[in-house]
């Protein structure tokens, strides 16, 4: 229960030339057609396994919202097919159908009917749903007095009363305030424990990276990558600078990982370590220690604007820390070609134990989306080790005094 | 066609919340609430018989009973309007659900089965005030009245099948649902509802054999003016039309279910 199998879906709109030509293709007795198919989604093939987790990523227009629809079966595939075992709870948009005159019980019970609940049902959850969306009395009040935020709580609510065997998300984490959000994060990790296989369309990195197993890159219509949401994610990022000359190369580095690198290479990382106060290269860092990030750029073709930013990305692919020299206010101007530019960093590596990568951007101005010169993920790995500090859990050793009184 | 009559059932509840939901809707926020459901269709009621027997004091040719001409008209329009409503609605119920349509997913057949128990929600109240007002005036015409329920089955299996054909069709050409809000218009007035038959000229009267709401209408007259069974076999060509447009209308519903969604 709970697999999803996609096999050579396709889905193509008919574009007729004027509203008359698809009266004569429909009344031509040789039914000659007289449309041209406009694709937006081509030969996609993925298998999600039950119980498995996965991301749907994308710039806007690349097909992710029409491959959901597909799946779910509001939209009909031109090519293709999907074949999902096990009950299917899909949130496309909430607080679709929700009815302003009438309360917030009554639109409850229509949301589970569309859902396919029984009213019997419906009132067995109904309290469940009451004490989850947490809007008080307003559930006798008509829709049309609630916030956005509290439709959406109830909706939210309403849509996952019942744990599904596949769950499809879209876009739906940005579900109400920051209390909410945590909350509706929260059941959907508790469904994934209990076996729920989650489809998700996301552009919240976090969200994809902290709870998905794998993720899929949608482009233009088609699946240009699929496999470990930190390497996937790292190539989005790669392809989100603005389109010219630029390449991506992804490279498989040490364990497995995946390491990409793109862009035009105007200007290019020529030499990058990490090393002691001494000057030493170092791959073991103890939790405290200062440490250099030394990078040397060696400029290929003359720039107006050379920047140079850095972050530190957990295990898990989400940033510790990072910045640039943008940010820093020493944004260089004005390069000529054969220029070499060495960058030191001096960093206190206040890290919880782990491992850590250090992902190293040339760009123009204030972020790499503008012009990207080179972008290198997992520039350098390295450990981190806890061996004179106090014992302590998370990524970071916040500065902390302890005062008891008693 | 197992699954079809099993995605039906497995939606029963959204069928039936929806008829619910629309006919309380409409009277949501007023103050009667649904006194309004009786009291429209009565005040409709009260004008085509005191306006018609007691004001104009009409009178159908050949028949001296005092509110025989208003039982006349409201056998006729009563009856017209359910044919109405569910063509006119099933018309229009793929572009009004067009959010729904094309945001969730379920049996899309639904949709006309909500239209038609709405629609006979709605004439079942009204038809039943206007027997209740037959029933007051001494003019129930007794167990005839039954033959009544066959007449009115086949008149929706006529009007569901034109009104889901046309609905579909609505959705990838509009102008479906304008023409037919005219046509709607010439068709009744050329339906022996409003007069009798025997005014019309006899070179009019023959193009009658091509209106199938004719024998229908003439059916619900002769039960309830005339006292009288209907003749059957008049309504074979309401009923065999019915068939057609309703294997049609299903036909060209499950052809273009898929498309529909992509033109809304």
């Amino acid at each position: 229960m709970g697999s999803i199998h996609v096999k050579g879906l396709g889905k193509a709109y008919r574009q007729y030339k004027n509203r008359w030509s698809r009266l004569a293709e429909w009344v031509s007795p040789s039914h000659k057609p007289r449309h041209q198919l406009k694709w937006v989604l081509q030969d996609i093939n993925f298998d999600v396994q039950a119980g498995e987790a996965v991301g749907i990523i994308g710039i806007n227009g690349a097909g992710k919202s029409t491959l959901l629809k597909l799946i779910t079966g509001t939209t009909q595939p031109t090519t293709g097919g999907v074949h999902m075992t096990g009950r299917v709870a899909a949130m496309l948009e909430l607080g679709m159908g929700f009815h302003p005159d009438f309360t917030g019980r009554q639109n409850a019970y229509t949301a589970g009917q569309l859902l396919g609940i029984t009213s019997e049902d419906m009132a067995k959850l109904m309290p469940d749903i009451e004490v989850f969306a947490e809007i008080g009395d307003y559930i006798d009040q008509p829709v049309r007095v609630y916030s956005s935020g509290m439709q959406m709580r109830l909706a939210f609510s309403v849509a996952t009363a019942i744990r599904p065997d596949i769950l499809i998300v879209d876009e739906a984490m940005s579900v109400g305030d920051a209390y909410f959000q945590h909350k509706s994060f929260d059941r959907i990790r508790e469904f994934r424990k209990l076996g729920t296989t989650l489809l998700i369309v996301s552009h919240d990195k976090t969200a994809i990276q902290s709870i998905c197993d794998r993720a899929i890159l949608l482009s233009a219509g088609h699946l240009i990558m699929q496999g470990k949401p930190e390497a996937v994610m790292d190539y989005y990022n790669a392809m989100l600078a603005e389109p010219g000359p630029q390449q991506i190369r992804q490279n498989l580095v040490a364990e497995g990982q995946i390491q990409t690198v793109s862009g035009s290479f105007d200007v290019e990382l020529a030499k990058w370590e990490l090393t002691n106060t001494k000057g030493e290269p170092l791959e073991v860092v103890t939790t405290g220690q200062t440490v250099q990030l030394k990078v040397t750029a060696r400029v290929n073709r003359a720039v107006d604007q050379l920047v140079l930013g850095f972050m530190i990305k957990d295990r898990m692919g989400q940033p510790v820390f990072g910045t640039n020299t943008h940010h820093l206010k020493q944004t260089l101007y004005d390069l000529q070609a054969g220029q070499n530019i060495q960058f030191d960093i001096e960093l206190t590596a206040n890290l919880g134990p782990g491992t850590y990568s250090v992902a190293l951007a040339l760009h123009a101005d204030h972020s790499h989306v503008g012009k990207n010169y080179e972008w290198r993920d997992l520039a350098v790995v390295f450990n981190v080790v806890n061996a004179n500090h106090i014992e302590f859990v998370g990524v970071t050793c916040l500065p902390h005094r302890l005062t008891i009184t008693a | 066609m197992s699954t079809f009559w099993r995605s039906i059932w497995a939606y029963r509840g959204f069928i039936l919340g929806s008829v619910k939901r629309e006919f309380q809707s409409k009277y949501r926020n007023s103050l009667l609430g649904a006194a309004w459901t009786i009291i429209n269709p009565l005040s409709m009621i009260i004008v085509y018989t005191v306006i018609f027997s007691q004001v104009m004091n009409a009178k159908l040719p050949g028949l001296n009973a005092t509110y025989g001409y208003s039982i006349y008209l409201c056998a006729g329009v009563i009856t017209w309007g359910l044919s109405a409503e569910i063509t006119t609605r099933a018309i229009g119920m793929f572009l009004e659900n067009a959010n729904m349509l094309k945001k969730l997913s379920f049996p899309r057949i639904t949709l006309p089965i909500i239209v038609v128990l709405n629609a006979g929600l709605n004439f079942g109240i009204i038809f039943g005030l206007f027997l209740l007002f037959l029933a007051i005036t001494n003019s129930l015409p007794g167990w005839v009245t039954l033959a009544i329920i066959p007449v009115l089955l086949i008149q929706v299996v006529l009007s569901t099948g034109l009104g889901i054909l046309l609905g579909v069709l609505n959705v990838f050409f509009r102008d479906i649902g304008q023409f037919f809000g005219i046509f709607l218009q010439f068709w009744f007035w050329l339906t022996p509802i409003v007069y009798p038959v025997s005014i019309l000229p006899d070179n009019v009267k023959q193009w009658m054999v091509f209106n199938p709401m004719y024998p229908l209408i003439t059916s619900y007259q002769q039960i309830l003016v005339q006292a009288q069974w209907p003749d059957w076999e008049s309504l074979i060509m309401p009923l065999v039309t019915g068939f057609v447009l309703s294997y049609l209308g299903f036909k060209t519903f499950k052809r273009h279910a898929g498309e529909m969604v992509d033109e809304l």
